[in-house]
């Protein structure tokens, strides 16, 4: 039985299904990266994927235009990620608590307009897969990687922009400042508050492209508590990827295949319970994390509050 | 000022913390207490237009709303998946005087053992199991489901052309586990043959796993799925795009995919409630248990009548139903 996962079939199938479980939290862990590297940890990434999807599912479900689904869920992500900046970084409220009051409010937020404004499940028209031509010929690898819908396309393009924005550019200097020592920052003239600020809010926007990922591309439907946890994986695979985009990748395409492989063995009727099976992602990455956490040490001033002195 | 800041900080927060939970509230105004007026409440895990489970009990209490009229109100808490806010509602319900308390959750078990002793008068109704806990006011409600689940089985067992059969299941357990195991019994009453797949995905809300685990049974060869719970919708778009064939559970589900849902397994748990009502009128507050049928009608299989299905599989459905119903099929 156990020879029946290598076949061309299951690895394909593992591998594409990754790639869709991936989509979210590759948007969402690398706004939560930015936001850690400048020392903001935000728990609130769950409800900010919550009201994105809720949003993008409104608008589209009304106006039929993906388009502007997209704009209204990076409207909806950064007030969200703006008003977490004004709490944690203008207010210096713990960010912990912070981000857990935001996680329910976004959760009761998206619950509620839901129940107002829709009331029913409904399927819309959400972002059709795009054929790249041809690199979507190629057999097997065009298939897997070239026949999807244009946000699983922009989440993989984020992890080498964000690498390049975050070691290659002056904002990404000041970012790694801000986040590693913030007086130093500061005395050599970055605003500490604008950078986080900065951050606090690309992150909002990100979690919510994360959840209209799922609601308008990949499942094309709304339902309450949809995301189901996923932002908060996505935080965790902040720590997992130490930090680095390319980390966070290996970390969310790990997490997502070994899911996608545990569906593939229950399907198979390899005799393992399901319960195991389900845990299996979570094992793995818990391992992964013990086995890696010595050379992750994360930025020295997150979570803490930034003040000037004197 | 720092200080001052802080505080706005916290206030702030406990106002949003106040806000993301509010919508699980109850949604009418408190109702005058009329003698004759009978009030329920109701708690449930989620949302009461879910397609699903909470939806099956919202519907239930529309029936009997239309047949009462003003003799009975009703109010509801949804989105009530943590289990110690369910029991903070059922709790404040029972305080305030409703009649009949339900709890639809399996979940709420331990909560409704421990605070109905305190409420001697209130009625508290709690599904789907059959555990009444040896309290004279709580009534116990379950659905056979495997009956539902066998009828929708054996019309997949007759539809299948790949014969591979794909099951999206939640966690294997109450509800679900009895209509995956009827499905997978009345697959095989028609065809031993059939490879019917199951698949738990551990979680009821998780539509994006849902969804790949559709995606997953329809690569390996099946052309009918079916599953239980609201992470379903998940699934159910997967199989549409698929062109394959979906049976559903719980509530019915042909609305969301007109070309795909064959039949679902319908609750009417009004049948119940009718019952718990009369009871309640002579005086008996509790320790029976009900189990919602085909034979009494607190199950019904609603089959979709937009799509073309062959004379042989309507016949084969009705057949099983009424076999059902009279004992001479026993599901497993």
């Amino acid at each position: 039985m156990i020879s029946d996962l290598f076949t061309a079939t299951v690895l394909i199938g593992i591998i594409s299904s990754g790639i869709r479980l991936a989509t979210p939290y590759l948007f969402a862990s690398i706004g939560e990266m930015f936001g850690q590297r400048s020392g903001v940890l935000n728990l609130g990434v769950e409800g900010q994927m919550l009201l994105g999807a809720f949003t993008a599912y409104y608008i589209v479900l009304r106006t039929g235009n993906l388009f502007l689904a997209i704009l209204g869920a990076i409207a909806v992500g950064a007030l969200m990620g703006l008003a977490m900046g004004f709490v944690t970084i203008q207010l210096q409220a713990t960010q912990g608590i912070a981000g857990i009051g935001f996680y329910l409010f976004g959760m009761g937020m998206s619950n509620l307009l839901f129940e107002k404004l829709i009331g029913v499940v409904e399927n819309i028209n959400g972002f059709p897969a795009v054929k790249i031509p041809l690199l979507g010929d190629i057999p097997v690898i065009g298939e897997i990687f070239f026949q999807q819908n244009l946000l699983v396309y922009l989440a993989f393009l984020l992890v080498p922009i964000a690498w390049f924005v975050l070691n290659k550019t002056t904002l990404g200097l000041k970012i790694r400042a801000v986040g590693e020592n913030p007086a130093a920052a500061d005395s050599l003239g970055v605003s500490v508050v604008r950078v986080r600020y900065f951050t606090v809010i690309l992150g909002g926007i990100l979690s919510s492209i994360a959840g209209a990922s799922l609601s308008v591309a990949l499942l094309n439907v709304f339902q309450q508590n949809m995301t189901a946890g996923q932002g908060f994986i996505a935080v965790a695979l902040v720590y997992f990827g130490s930090w680095r985009p390319f980390g966070i990748l290996a970390g969310a395409l790990l997490f997502s295949m070994v899911n996608a492989l545990q569906l593939w063995i229950q399907v198979l009727g390899i005799p393992i319970p399901s319960e195991l099976a389900v845990m299996m992602p979570y094992i793995l990455t818990i391992l992964v994390l013990t086995l890696s956490l010595s050379k992750g040490k994360g930025p020295s001033a997150l979570t803490k509050a930034f003040e000037r002195e004197g | 000022m720092k200080n001052l800041f802080k505080l706005i900080s916290i206030l702030l927060i406990a106002v949003l913390v106040v806000a993301g939970c509010t919508p699980a509230a109850p949604k009418t105004e408190e109702p005058v207490a009329v003698d004759e007026t009978l009030r329920i409440a109701i708690v449930t895990p989620s949302n009461i237009s879910d397609l699903a489970f909470s939806q099956s009990i919202s519907d239930a209490m529309k029936v009997l709303k239309s047949e009462m009229g003003d003799k009975l109100e009703y109010v509801y808490s949804e989105n009530m998946f943590v289990v110690d806010d369910a029991a903070a509602a059922i709790r404040d319900y029972a305080q305030k005087g409703y009649d009949i308390v339900i709890a639809h959750g399996s979940q709420y078990g331990s909560s409704v053992q421990e605070i109905a002793p305190d409420f001697p008068e209130t009625v508290f109704a709690w599904g789907t199991t059959v555990d009444t806990f040896g309290q004279p006011n709580i009534f116990a409600y379950e659905a056979a489901s495997d009956q539902g689940g066998f009828v929708n089985g054996v019309m997949a067992g007759l539809l299948t052309e790949t014969k591979v059969i794909g099951v999206v299941g939640p966690i294997e357990t109450g509800d679900a586990k009895l209509y995956i195991d009827g499905f997978v019994a009345g697959v095989h009453s028609v065809d031993p043959s059939i490879d019917v797949r199951v698949t738990y995905i551990g979680s009821f809300s998780d539509v994006a796993l849902a969804s790949e685990a559709a995606t997953t049974h329809l690569s390996a060869g099946a052309d009918v799925l079916t599953g239980s719970a609201q992470m379903v919708i998940g699934a159910i778009g997967k199989a549409q795009e698929a062109g394959a064939y979906w049976f559903g559970t719980q509530a019915d589900q042909t609305s969301f995919a007109p070309d795909t849902v064959v039949a679902s397994q319908v609750y009417h748990w009004e049948v119940i409630l009718r019952e718990i009502i009369a009871l309640r009128n002579e005086g008996v507050l509790g320790g029976q248990t009900f189990s919602a049928n085909l034979k009494n009608g607190g199950q019904v299989i609603s089959i979709n009548q937009g799509l073309d299905l062959p004379q042989n599989v309507l016949d084969m459905a009705n057949t099983t139903i009424q076999g059902i119903i009279d004992g001479t099929i026993t599901v497993q």
